[in-house]
């Protein structure tokens, strides 16, 4: 105990699986950098860089994913004014085998890295371990930062692009896209965000099989962390100014909230999906919404974080959302589990 | 975990997943398919009537230019917008082959001529294949057999 004061920080664990964070951990500064098909979506004007060409002048999708990741963290830390050297850890995450986007993006830098995988869930994972890192003490700047592009997600998960085929209604549409966030212990001149609390999401499997019908895989997972929050914090859903899934899409969003209402809480009026606010449905012809590591990352950064900021919203919980499969779990016959990782962003 | 729950939640996600209407996605693929198939009639038409070329030569010529069209409109990304409309219509002829032979051959030319063109070309087309040729060879013993034996 008097270790902990000398320090001057605090930790509260919070139920099973809850941190509520007293020490500051700032949101200090973020960048989003895009694809074509998600600048000319409902958020486009937001985001800060819109790649007219999917391949970003690289030779490869898998090159150009990891350019997106290279530009973000690039934009991020020049808008919070700080150099590579004053970063003490990367915690960066994307969707391909063995993070290679996170690896080949990333190398440049010489910064300690941290590498993760989450499913579409890093963004929310990359963001918890830098702000318990923040949080511990143990640096004063982490950047995190995850990406995911839809080509090669297609080439890792699915088919060739150029192979016809039919895509189900409930299908998602992966987002190519990047978003980096610059966490920091003290909000000298500004802050986009505080982050308050974490809550560590469990893997939720109620065995379903279908990979091109990922929202309800991911619903239960989803529940599950938004249910375990709100009884660890003690705080119901109007406490929250809005409840942000990552990449549930249409159909998951339906049965989150069905899933919710059977324990008794109801979060329709707060709920919203990083994945069906990123594109119109309709227009663009992407089925039940958008999904990928970077579909919560740059919704977060250009549409989230600016209503935080602007004091629109006051307290937000922030869930990303993912499906813990691999081509070969499903070729195996596997089901699709589930997992979920919430944050609470306030204004600062 | 409880089975029962799973098994309920199961159901209910069948339930509430939209579908696409099976009757329209027939009528789509009737007509993409039709559409195919008469285009391969009129190059059969115009090779035997008009070039006087022998009925099987003239199906050679069919196969190879309704193959030609499909990899460029492969190579043009227009094959998978045709697909999208019109479903098996587009995937069973042998156009839709074609399909599923060039785009793994576009995708993974960055992976090298031997490893990237050479072992995954026939990624989605393999399967058809092997069956393919397999089930030929069951048909073909069984010919053989019925000859062997006189009923044939």
């Amino acid at each position: 105990m008097s270790q902990e004061r000398e320090a001057g920080r605090v930790v509260s664990m919070l139920g099973k699986q809850s941190l509520e964070l007293k020490n500051p951990v700032f949101i200090k500064a973020s960048a989003s950098v895009v694809g074509s098909k998600e600048g000319q979506g409902p958020l486009g004007e937001l985001f800060d860089m819109v790649g007219q060409d999917d391949m970003f002048g690289c030779d490869s999708w898998e090159e150009a994913e990891s350019s997106l990741q290279k530009d973000a963290v690039y934009l991020a830390m020049g808008k919070a004014g700080l150099k590579k050297e004053e970063i003490r850890y990367l915690f960066a995450g994307d969707l391909l085998g063995q993070s290679i986007a996170s690896s080949f993006g990333l190398a440049g830098y010489g910064i300690p890295l941290v590498g993760l995988y989450g499913a579409c869930s890093t963004c929310g994972l990359s963001l918890s371990m830098g702000a318990m890192a923040i949080h511990a003490g143990y640096a004063e700047h982490v950047v995190c930062v995850t990406s995911s592009h839809f080509a090669s997600a297609e080439k890792e998960f699915r088919y060739p692009l150029g192979y016809g085929n039919q895509r189900p209604l409930s299908a998602t549409w992966t987002v190519t896209g990047s978003g980096a966030f610059v966490l920091s212990n003290s909000k000298e001149e500004k802050a986009r965000a505080r982050i308050t609390g974490i809550t560590t999401g469990r893997i939720m499997d109620y065995g379903l099989k279908d990979s091109m019908n990922m929202g309800p895989c991911m619903a239960p997972a989803a529940c599950d962390t938004i249910y375990n929050h709100l009884r660890d914090f003690g705080r119901k859903p109007s406490d929250y100014d809005k409840i942000i899934t990552g990449d549930l899409g249409s159909v998951g969003q339906h049965a989150l909230l069905d899933l919710l209402r059977e324990k008794e809480i109801d979060i329709a009026g707060q709920h919203m999906d990083c994945g069906i606010e990123i594109y119109d449905a309709k227009e663009q012809d992407t089925h039940a919404g958008g999904s990928g590591c970077g579909c919560s990352a740059v919704t977060l950064s250009a549409y989230i974080l600016k209503k935080i900021e602007e004091g629109v919203w006051k307290r937000v919980l922030f869930v990303p959302t993912g499906a813990l499969l691999s081509k070969t779990s499903f070729n195996e016959g596997q089901s699709v589990p589930g997992i979920a990782h919430g944050l609470v962003l306030e204004t600062v | 975990m409880d089975e029962q729950i799973k098994q309920e939640y199961q159901e209910y996600v069948k339930e509430v997943t939209p579908t696409h209407n099976l009757w329209m996605q027939m009528g789509k693929a009737f007509l993409t398919g039709g559409i195919i198939c008469v285009l391969g009639q009129v190059i059969l038409n115009y090779s035997t009537n008009t070039l006087g070329l022998e009925k099987e030569t003239a199906s050679g010529w069919c196969s190879l230019l309704l193959i030609l069209s499909s990899i460029l409109l492969t190579g043009l990304n227009l094959y998978p917008s045709i697909v999208k409309f019109g479903g098996a219509g587009a995937l069973v002829p042998i156009t839709g082959f074609a399909n599923s032979v060039a785009a793994p051959a576009i995708e993974f030319k960055k992976e090298g001529q031997v490893f990237g063109i050479g072992c995954k070309i026939f990624t989605i087309a393999g399967p058809v294949i092997l069956f393919g040729i397999f089930t030929s060879w069951i048909l073909g013993l069984v010919y053989w057999i019925y000859q062997s034996i006189g009923v044939a």
